[in-house]
């Protein structure tokens, strides 16, 4: 059944995925939705990965690696993200990106 | 024949000046001044026992005196050729100025201890005195001519720190500064000529440049440079080199602003011993200046000449006491340099060369003992000045009689010291050159003037007003005094030329009486003429030098040598090469650097608000950045 979908829609569908990430990381002003808007991206990118595993190469298994090594990785990602942003809302009472400029010239 | 223990005499003073330069300000000032006194008495034991051994027991061997390395190390080694050493070298000479320099020095310690008495910085004076020590010993034991200049750098540096003693006074400062830039520049041409010299033999070594093999190879140098040759131009460049330490004409203008040092450092270093390093400089590459170029001798011997008789005419017409004794110091050594110049090397012809270091000998005892007597003058009455001073002969009884002894052994009276090496100096003047000879024997005349106007002016005459009563100096000032008032009188009895000659031949010295009874005459009218003038209060010396007029005028201004110096430094110099390049250094060379600087301040304060701080402004940058690229990739490889 799977395989009735063409390559093509998997990548428009990783495609838009990745550039709503994009933007939602270049608009959002909370920094927890910038979380968000990143998981969006790598989740994009594991479309992609795993989609050309299946379609060109069926019997390699990298795609499949690759894309379970993001997620683990997403996810300590995240976990130290959000103990810096409790950290920063603890000292600055604040998650706003705009706030959080002390690294300025 | 073993003379190894000889290092030890300059490693004294060496690890005394370590000891006293680290403790000194730890302990009370007076053990500073024992442990001098104390190492340099070793020293100086250590020296009359090497002296006693060299010169009457073992140094000659056929009747000629041996040069001896006594110990040598290789001190740094570049390659195979090249290479210093640091050595030992025991010849009649060196033996002779071992025993001046520690036994002047160890007067000049024990003297210090009373007349630096409760100076601050005793500790400071008396490391410093033991550096110089160890340096001058150094200089002249030298092995090879590299260490030679090593140490003379080091006697350079020690003056300078002892004449900048009274380092909160400008003009204390301004004169040890003149002194090291002068005899810096002059040892240049001492670099240069050393450097010069060992290129063409290959060595550093004395005993192998003056071996006859290195004065073959010398002789053979056809290299040359503006009509000279290059060994000329050797010798002539390291006889700068000399005139510098020794205060010849025209490098002699620091010696008088030295005086500014303390009294006993005048007397040790300005008198006896770093003031003739330049004379011993000759006299060690003797050899090489009389064999291969005589002409650098004649040139030494003009210098010589010229430096005693202007010299003395200077000396004439000063006032302040430690001057007048500079001049007469600059005078005396070019007694030494003219009879070095007159000399040949050959054991027939080489009186000149024995008369000069015995005159060097001499000399050290009757100026050293001028000296430590002025500073007890000084001591007494507060002033440096002499028309303050007058009848001092009933306060101050025991200066006064080693004072006479002095004056009358540096006017050459038999039977003191000077007399007979004068007489030798001036029998080789005779014998070399009749123009040289009048003028020395119109020297001989002016300092016999000079120093009885001194000791007429401050020792009779009448009493002045004085800040308190002149009183006799302490014993441990008077003590040196009466030691070096015998050696001053009893120093010319050394039958110097059955000791030290050039060769280390000996010959026998006699005094030539159709030479010396002029000079005697000669000495004697200067000093009848000096206690006409000064002897009573009388106002013929003023009207004398009015008479004189202009000549008074210019010889009390130094002939303006100082002037012309300050004029070629700041008028000309200064102002028409050092501005100019000073200009180009601060506006073309610092502009272009700071133009670049400017530049990059100027363009990071543009774009410095790229760094807001704002996250997600960096990663709009980053995505614009990718984009362009994945555009321009695509577009280049599409094609």
């Amino acid at each position: 059944m799977i395989e009735a979908i063409p390559l093509t829609h998997w990548l428009t569908l990783s495609t838009l995925l990745f550039f709503i990430g994009v933007y939602g990381f270049l608009t959002r002003s909370n920094l927890i939705t910038i979380l968000i808007s990143i998981e969006l991206i790598l989740n994009a990118v594991n479309i992609n990965l795993l989609a050309f595993n299946k379609y060109l190469y069926p019997e390699a298994l990298e795609g499949h690696f690759f894309s379970l090594f993001v997620i683990a990785v997403a996810a300590s990602e995240a976990a130290v993200a959000v103990a810096i942003f409790i950290n920063l809302y603890r000292n600055i009472n604040t998650v706003e990106v705009e706030e959080v400029n002390k690294m300025k010239y | 024949m073993d003379y190894s223990y000889t290092i030890w005499i300059p490693l004294l003073p060496l690890i005394t000046f370590v000891l006293i330069g680290l403790l000194g300000g730890k302990v009370k000032p007076i053990v500073s001044g024992i442990t001098g006194v104390l190492s340099l008495t070793v020293s100086a034991c250590l020296s009359i026992f090497t002296a006693y051994r060299y010169f009457l027991v073992d140094g000659a061997v056929d009747g000629v005196f041996q040069k001896i390395i006594a110990s040598n190390h290789t001190w740094l080694r570049f390659t195979d050729t090249l290479y210093i050493d640091m050595g030992v070298l025991l010849d009649p000479i060196s033996v002779m100025m071992l025993v001046v320099i520690t036994f002047i020095s160890l007067m000049v310690h024990v003297y210090s201890l009373g007349y630096m008495k409760g100076e601050t910085g005793f500790s400071r004076f008396y490391s410093v005195l033991s550096l110089f020590s160890f340096s001058m010993l150094g200089l002249v034991l030298a092995s090879n001519i590299f260490q030679m200049y090593m140490f003379w750098e080091l006697v350079g540096v020690s003056s300078y720190l002892l004449i900048g003693y009274y380092y909160t006074k400008p003009s204390a400062v301004a004169a040890s500064k003149k002194a090291f830039i002068v005899t810096r520049f002059a040892d240049l041409g001492f670099l240069v000529g050393i450097l010069i010299l060992s290129f063409q033999t290959g060595t550093f070594d004395f005993s192998i440049i003056t071996s006859a093999e290195g004065l073959a190879t010398l002789g053979n140098v056809t290299s040359s440079f503006i009509g000279l040759s290059a060994i000329t131009w050797a010798t002539l460049l390291i006889f700068i080199g000399g005139a510098g330490k020794s205060a010849m004409f025209p490098l002699h203008v620091w010696l008088p602003d030295a005086m500014e040092g303390p009294t006993p450092v005048s007397a040790l270093i300005h008198a006896a011993t770093m003031v003739v390093a330049g004379v011993y400089l000759v006299a060690r590459l003797f050899p090489v200046f009389s064999l291969v170029v005589p002409g650098s001798l004649t040139v030494v011997a003009w210098v010589g000449g010229f430096s005693s008789l202007f010299a003395a005419i200077i000396a004439c017409t000063q006032i302040d006491i430690k001057r007048v004794l500079a001049y007469s110091t600059m005078s005396q050594i070019g007694y030494m340099m003219l009879a070095l110049g007159v000399s040949g090397y050959l054991i027939e012809d080489s009186l000149g060369f024995t008369a000069s270091m015995f005159h060097l000998f001499t000399h050290a005892f009757f100026k050293a003992l001028l000296f430590l007597g002025a500073g007890a003058i000084i001591h007494a009455v507060h002033s440096n000045v002499m028309t303050e001073m007058g009848g001092l002969r009933k306060s101050l009884p025991i200066t006064h009689i080693t004072f006479l002894v002095a004056c009358l052994a540096i006017a050459g009276i038999p039977p003191f010291s000077g007399f007979f090496s004068k007489d030798e100096i001036l029998v080789a003047a005779f014998e070399a050159n009749k123009i040289l000879f009048a003028i020395e024997w119109l020297v001989a005349g002016l300092t016999a003037f000079y120093m009885f106007r001194l000791y007429f002016s401050v020792f009779w005459g009448k009493n002045r007003n004085y800040e308190h009563e002149p009183h006799e100096a302490p014993l441990s000032m008077t003590l040196p005094l009466i030691i070096l008032a015998a050696g001053a009188f009893g120093a010319g009895f050394i039958p110097f030329s059955h000791f030290v000659t050039s060769t280390g031949e000996t010959f026998t010295s006699h005094i030539h009486w159709n030479i010396a009874i002029p000079s005697i005459a000669v000495a004697l009218i200067g000093i009848f003429v000096a206690a006409w003038l000064y002897k009573s209060e009388n106002d013929r010396a003023s009207s004398l030098a009015a008479s004189l007029g202009i000549l008074y005028k210019s010889a009390y201004n130094k002939f303006y040598i100082d002037e012309i110096y300050l004029f070629m430094t700041r008028q000309v110099i200064f102002k028409y090469i050092s501005e100019p390049i000073a200009w180009f250094d601060r506006h073309i060379v610092d502009g272009t650097v700071n133009l670049v600087g400017s530049f990059v301040n100027f363009v990071s304060e543009r774009i410095k608000g790229f760094q807001s701080g704002q996250v997600q402004q960096y990663a709009f940058y980053f995505m614009a950045g990718v984009i362009t690229l994945t555009i321009v990739f695509v577009y280049f490889y599409s094609n």
